[in-house]
């Protein structure tokens, strides 16, 4: 089985600080941190690959040179290949120019290894910078190929996968036969640590870096320019003050309360 | 001089620091509370290959160095430094003296396992009436045949109980002093081999402290570490290693302890300001800061120059006092900085506090280290 895992290097969202001029988040000094649901879908793919002989793990990213550091975790953590998407051409894409371009860089990959699909590509649901969750859903469709969302639970027999898509009320059991793309929830497993050994193994791996041209993409429709959505403003909306809960046993106790409130505030 | 942090190392301390965060911050108050040594959070740590960070691949190890190592059971330190003497007590003073000094075949065979993290290790040498007077050892070990037959116990063994593979120290002739002790590898289960009372410590509750005892023991004689008479020397040199992991340790302590000290004079208000604008909290704090700072360099100093092959004795031994005297310093000005709430349980300055006493005292008191550092002095 051959499974693909698509991993991003975020900024750790508690240090995270914005561009007041182009209203984008500013990397620079800020500690970056592997997606943690891109780590929960790794897990995911580990599981699998330790209960199918034979199984191999890629894992791709896209993004600055930086995040080799996230694909030599992954690749620390058990994964077999790592492949980055790296080019100033692609910088600043909105998540449909960056799921147009990693769909291409996935056919790289996949030429490349010399295999004619991804059995299972995993993906965490979101990315804790951008929070759009699109990008996963956005790859799926154009490799036209079915996508279940929010898994909370996947179950692999051979070529049949289920998952428990997660929703507000609880989960839908789905079931797919053939090539998948899953997101991956928290409640899907606990990512295991990377090893010493595994990071020495990492630390000493090539991995590819794919330029633009080297995925053959249609630059009208990549990076900051291509994109057909721009970031207008990233603000703080203001707190809003905390609500009263009138919670006393007798509701008349809570009434005469609400209604000495409302009067007082001239509402009534 | 590279003061700066390799991108391995970054991610050799970033393992040690989830570990910690994740699965040892949460449990730590209750498990220190308890008493509890907890096999399989050790076992989690271990298979994560922190034991054997700086030993070669063919013997289980990462062939990483030995500050990476010494960077980890600091990082562990900060939040359970009970789980980082384990740690050190398994590397630095059970590993290490096989690696130094072990037969390939007692490499093979006890190296890999304590490196791999599948087993644990031990090192014994303390007895009731042999502290710092480590050449006053009663335990004693005659050769029958293919065995050494031992009799006698050590004290304060860090890992008893849990450890498979304990490095001893016995007397093999009482008439040549310290030229007469030997060195052994004793595996648990091994006849005549039991364990005494738990101690019950004043800190580092979740590392485990137990008595050994030997009733004719007999242990075979491709046992013996090194030579015969060579024990001292090995254990000596085996605690001039083990002191930097202690150094780390104390380091850890120091720096949690801080941590919280920092975040809590910025919320505790008093007459209507936080406490850290005053300037008296303020420069406590500074000094914690610098204290550790010093510490930090004087323990990573050490631990390069026995990465490098480089005498590093006394290099250790002043960081192992330092560091250790800071840490003593550090969390009792933490504790007075919490005030009341530092010497209740419920925070976590207070357990510092208990936790920083013993790298004091433990792996060579600071009476010894002075006794390493002055003789290097003026000899």
């Amino acid at each position: 089985m051959e499974i693909l895992v698509c991993v991003k290097q975020v900024p750790d969202t508690a240090e995270v600080k914005i561009d007041p001029v182009k209203h984008t988040v500013i990397r620079a000094g800020v500690p970056n941190i592997f997606n943690p649901f891109d780590k929960n879908a790794l897990e995911a793919a580990l599981q699998i690959k330790e209960a199918n002989a034979g199984t191999k793990v890629t894992l791709l990213s896209m993004g600055p040179e930086q995040a080799k550091e996230v694909l030599r975790e992954g690749l620390a953590m058990g994964a077999d290949d790592a492949y980055l998407l790296s080019d100033r051409k692609v910088g600043g894409s909105d998540t449909l120019a960056t799921g147009y371009c990693l769909s291409m860089a996935v056919k790289k990959v996949m030429a490349d290894k010399g295999i004619e699909h991804f059995d299972i590509i995993l993906c965490g649901k979101q990315a804790i910078d951008g929070d759009t969750a699109q990008v996963g859903p956005q790859i799926a469709s154009e490799l036209g190929i079915p996508q279940l969302t929010y898994a909370a639970k996947i179950e692999v027999d051979g070529t049949k996968v289920t998952v428990h898509q997660q929703n507000e009320e609880g989960y839908i059991v789905s079931e797919v036969d053939g090539p998948v793309l899953i997101t991956a929830v928290k409640e899907l497993n606990e990512p295991r640590f990377p090893t010493i050994r595994g990071t020495m193994k990492a630390k000493r791996r090539e991995i590819p870096v794919y330029s633009a041209a080297d995925i053959g993409v249609d630059e009208s429709k990549i990076g900051l320019d291509g994109s057909p959505t721009r970031v207008r403003k990233i603000l703080t909306p203001p707190q809003r003050t905390q609500g009263l809960i009138l919670k006393e046993e007798d509701p008349a106790v809570n009434v005469a309360t609400l209604m000495e409130k409302l009067t007082a505030q001239k509402l009534i | 001089m590279d003061f700066n942090m390799t991108e391995d190392q970054k991610a050799f301390v970033q393992i040690a620091k989830d570990f910690a965060a994740k699965k040892l911050a949460p449990t730590i108050e209750e498990r220190d509370m308890n008493g509890t040594f907890d096999r399989a959070l050790i076992d989690e740590m271990l298979s994560l290959g922190l034991a054997g960070t700086y030993f070669p691949e063919e013997y289980g190890g990462a062939g990483a160095d030995v500050l990476s190592y010494i960077m980890t059971v600091e990082e562990i330190s900060k939040v359970d430094p009970g789980v980082g003497i384990t740690l050190s007590g398994q590397v630095s003073l059970a590993a290490n003296p096989i690696w130094q000094f072990g037969t390939d075949a007692q490499k093979e065979k006890y190296l890999k396992p304590l490196a791999e993290g599948t087993k644990m290790g031990a090192f014994a040498l303390t007895e009731p009436n042999a502290g710092t007077d480590a050449a006053q050892q009663m335990s004693v070990a005659v050769k029958e045949g293919d065995f050494y037959v031992v009799n006698g116990s050590k004290m304060f063994i860090t890992n008893a109980g849990e450890a498979d593979i304990y490095i001893i120290f016995v007397m093999t002739d009482k008439s040549k002093g310290t030229k007469g002790i030997s060195g052994f590898i004793l595996e648990k289960g091994t006849p005549g081999f039991t364990f005494g009372k738990t101690e019950h410590k004043m800190g580092i509750h979740t590392s485990i402290t137990k008595e050994l005892i030997f009733q004719d023991c007999k242990i075979p004689a491709e046992n013996l570490l090194g030579k015969e008479g060579k024990g001292f020397s090995i254990a000596m040199q085996t605690l001039d290693g083990g002191r930097i992991g202690v150094a780390a340790q104390a380091l850890g302590i120091a720096e949690g302890a801080l941590a919280h000290a920092i975040e809590y004079s910025k919320q505790r208000v008093q007459f209507g300001k936080p406490i850290c604008t005053k300037q008296a909290i303020a420069f406590m704090l500074a000094d914690m800061a610098t204290e550790i700072e010093a510490s930090r360099w004087l323990v990573y100093d050490a631990a390069m120059a026995k990465q490098e092959g480089k005498p590093f004795s006394v290099k250790a031994a002043m960081a192992k006092m330092f560091a250790s005297d800071s840490a003593m310093d550090v969390t009792v000005k933490a504790v007075q900085i919490y005030g009341g709430y530092g010497y209740s349980e419920e925070y976590p300055v207070a357990r510092a506090m208990r936790d920083a006493k013993i790298t004091q005292i433990y792996e060579g008191t600071n009476e010894v280290q002075r006794m390493v550092t002055s003789g290097a002095l003026l000899h």
